[in-house]
């Protein structure tokens, strides 16, 4: 919704989200306050919106990096639940906001919100990334983000008719490729050894970033964790 | 005027000097000092840059070591899924100068673009899959050169947070303890833009294709830059060290003319999450505040980039554009791909034109390169792939710079 004069809250934004009490609100805040990263991303704001005029987002969504910021400084609380359950997802993460002078990594407070709404499993959040699970799956099982055989016209219809040559010839316009680790490869962007992947597996495991796609996708981490703990017992 | 009153030429001279590029006077801590104090105190290792580099200076001032060969590369998931060209342009230009490097297959991608599209991991996970690829390549010998602007700018943040934070360290170290890897980390982290950077006078002396007749435009690359950015390469003659100085750098000494335009400050519209499932801003802000911005005041024959995303990007959102009828139509190729073109690697088998969406045809139309002639040859080789006379392109057959005739 386009902010105007009958909407615009400039102060607290408590009427918003008034099915959440205020202590889950404050309970999802302090876990951003207290990331061990939060002191290095905000040390205060003059209010320049240097940072807006920069932002990408700013130009095509009702975003601003600098009320971000300006709404952890103040500890509005009810302010960062809107923010956290909504705004965060329009941010393009290019960090183009650093041009702070004061020193700000708006950019990188918003990483910290997402990390928390993913964690708390934001119902907000699991609608953004509904589409994009099967990105999560090649990344965790790959270790690659994206491989040739997603350019699918289906997947990219906007980026004109010549996709279709794209998936009609994968197979062998990979094979046309000089380069050892790339030649003939279809499902994931390189040849990958195994022993690395298990190395990578172990990594999701032990960090408990298994536990974090649990909260934002239950189907999701369970196909990924059987398929990992069956490689990991192969060894 | 009052006697008070600035004047134009006090502005001026204030705002030549506006950054102050003295390694003593820098606003930032220098990162390696750190590294060396922890290596000391037995926390980390800390690989060395290959004694063959060579050295540029970054934005305040300090010395930055690129190394020149003895390489481990660590590639770009988007490169080389979508844009393989793009992987095979760097690997080609390294081989024309019998340079030793290493392309493993011991390394993941470090999953930055899925972090910043969705969170969906953490500081411990991120920091211990940069550092299992660190002690990978120590492992060999070689040295990391990272493809992806994404890659270098997380793992400068990542460098940031393992120096500032011992419990992060503590963390990653017991992980990696259960892989029998030690914490490594780079003296440099380098970005394969700053080696291209570094080598453009080496490419020009082995430029065949002219290519003064090209006017290009820069995107710079966000990730590159901005992060962490005082580990970007400046130079005071290019730019008047306002900007970095990768990219132009190279298309400079290649003889392209590269003409500046108003957003170039601008990122390319990529974020992350939105090229894959929200491309309507992607689609929007690369075509309406980059490509339609260049054409409209420069017109240029070419953009060019050093990053995954941007190339991506900014290839891929024109047909959307165009059939709106916008002002749009400029190829969109990596330094890489460029220089190893100005060399005369194969438009195909190398440059591999035919994985981008611009039309890149009048761009070799006006370099004077028969495409035509060079498309039939590849589909010749995919006949013989096809027929299962050959398994595939190799080196052997992309390595011989082509000339054009």
């Amino acid at each position: 919704m386009p902010t105007t004069l009958e909407n615009w809250n400039p102060g607290k934004a408590q009427d918003r989200h008034p099915e959440v009490s205020y202590e889950e609100k404050e309970k999802l805040f302090l876990e951003v306050k207290n990331d061990p990263r939060y002191e290095d991303f905000l040390y205060g704001c003059y209010e320049c919106g240097i940072c807006v005029s920069t932002c990408p987002s700013a130009r095509f969504y009702d975003y601003s990096p600098r009320v971000i910021a300006q709404a952890m400084a103040r500890e509005d609380v009810e302010r960062v639940y809107d923010i956290i359950s909504e705004d965060i997802w329009n941010c393009a993460q290019c960090f183009s906001c650093l041009r702070c002078p004061r020193g700000n990594n708006p950019g990188g407070l918003v990483t910290l919100l997402r990390e928390v709404a993913v964690k708390n499993g934001l119902q907000e959040t699991k609608d953004v990334l509904q589409g994009y699970s099967r990105v999560i799956y090649k990344v965790m099982l790959k270790g690659n983000q994206v491989s040739p055989d997603m350019l699918q016209p289906d997947f990219f219809p906007d980026w004109g008719p010549w996709v279709g040559e794209f998936s009609k010839n994968m197979p062998v316009w990979r094979k046309a490729i000089p380069v050892d680790t790339l030649r003939g490869v279809t499902d994931a962007a390189w040849k990958t050894n195994r022993k690395t992947l298990l190395e990578l597996y172990t990594i999701w495991f032990e960090t408990g970033n298994m536990e974090i796609i649990k909260e934002i996708d239950e189907g999701l981490h369970d196909l990924l964790a059987d398929v990992m703990q069956e490689e990991l017992e192969e060894g | 005027m009052t006697e008070t009153m600035t004047t134009v030429e006090e502005i001026l001279e204030r705002k030549s000097h506006a950054v102050t590029r003295d390694p003593e006077v820098a606003p930032t801590h220098d990162i390696r000092e750190a590294l060396f104090e922890l290596e000391a105190k037995g926390e980390i290792v800390v690989q060395r840059v290959p004694e063959n580099h060579v050295e540029v200076k970054t934005k305040f001032g300090r010395t930055k070591k690129i190394p020149i060969d003895h390489t481990w590369h660590h590639k770009s998931c988007g490169q080389c899924g979508h844009i393989p060209g793009y992987t095979s342009s760097i690997f080609w230009l390294h081989r024309q100068f019998n340079l030793d490097y290493l392309d493993p297959t011991d390394q993941t991608s470090c999953t930055g673009w899925n972090y910043y599209a969705s969170a969906t991991s953490n500081a411990a996970a991120q920091a211990a899959v940069m550092s299992r690829n660190f002690a990978a390549a120590y492992e060999t010998g070689y040295f990391p050169t990272i493809h992806c602007g994404t890659s270098y700018g997380h793992y400068k943040e990542i460098r940031e947070q393992l120096v500032h934070h011992k419990g992060l360290r503590d963390e990653v170290r017991r992980i990696l303890d259960k892989m029998g890897k030690p914490l490594v980390i780079p003296e440099e982290l380098v970005h394969y833009s700053e080696w291209v950077h570094v080598m453009r006078h080496k490419f020009a002396e082995k430029q065949t294709v002219d290519m003064s007749m090209i006017r290009a435009t820069v995107h710079p690359a966000c990730h590159y830059y901005k992060i962490v950015a005082e580990d970007a390469i400046y130079d005071p003659d290019i730019y008047g060290g306002q900007r970095t100085a990768t990219v132009t750098g190279t298309l400079e000494a290649l003889g392209i003319d590269v003409a500046d335009y108003s957003t170039w400050f601008d990122c390319c519209g990529f974020g992350f999450r939105h090229v894959l499932v929200q491309r309507d801003f992607t689609r929007s802000f690369s075509t309406l505040r980059k490509i339609e911005v260049m054409k409209n005041e420069v017109n240029p024959d070419l953009t060019v980039t050093h990053d995954t995303g941007c190339v991506t990007t900014l290839d891929k959102s024109q047909f959307s554009a165009k059939a709106h009828d916008r002002n749009v139509g400029i190829p969109v190729l990596s330094d890489a791909q460029v220089a190893a073109l100005a060399m005369g690697a194969h438009p195909f088998r190398v440059v591999q034109f035919h994985w981008h969406s611009t039309d890149w045809r009048p761009f070799l139309d006006k370099l004077g390169i028969n495409w035509q002639k060079y498309w039939d040859e590849f589909q010749n080789d995919l006949e013989l792939i096809r027929a299962g006379q050959k398994s595939g392109i190799t080196w052997e057959d992309a390595d011989k710079p082509v000339v054009y005739g």
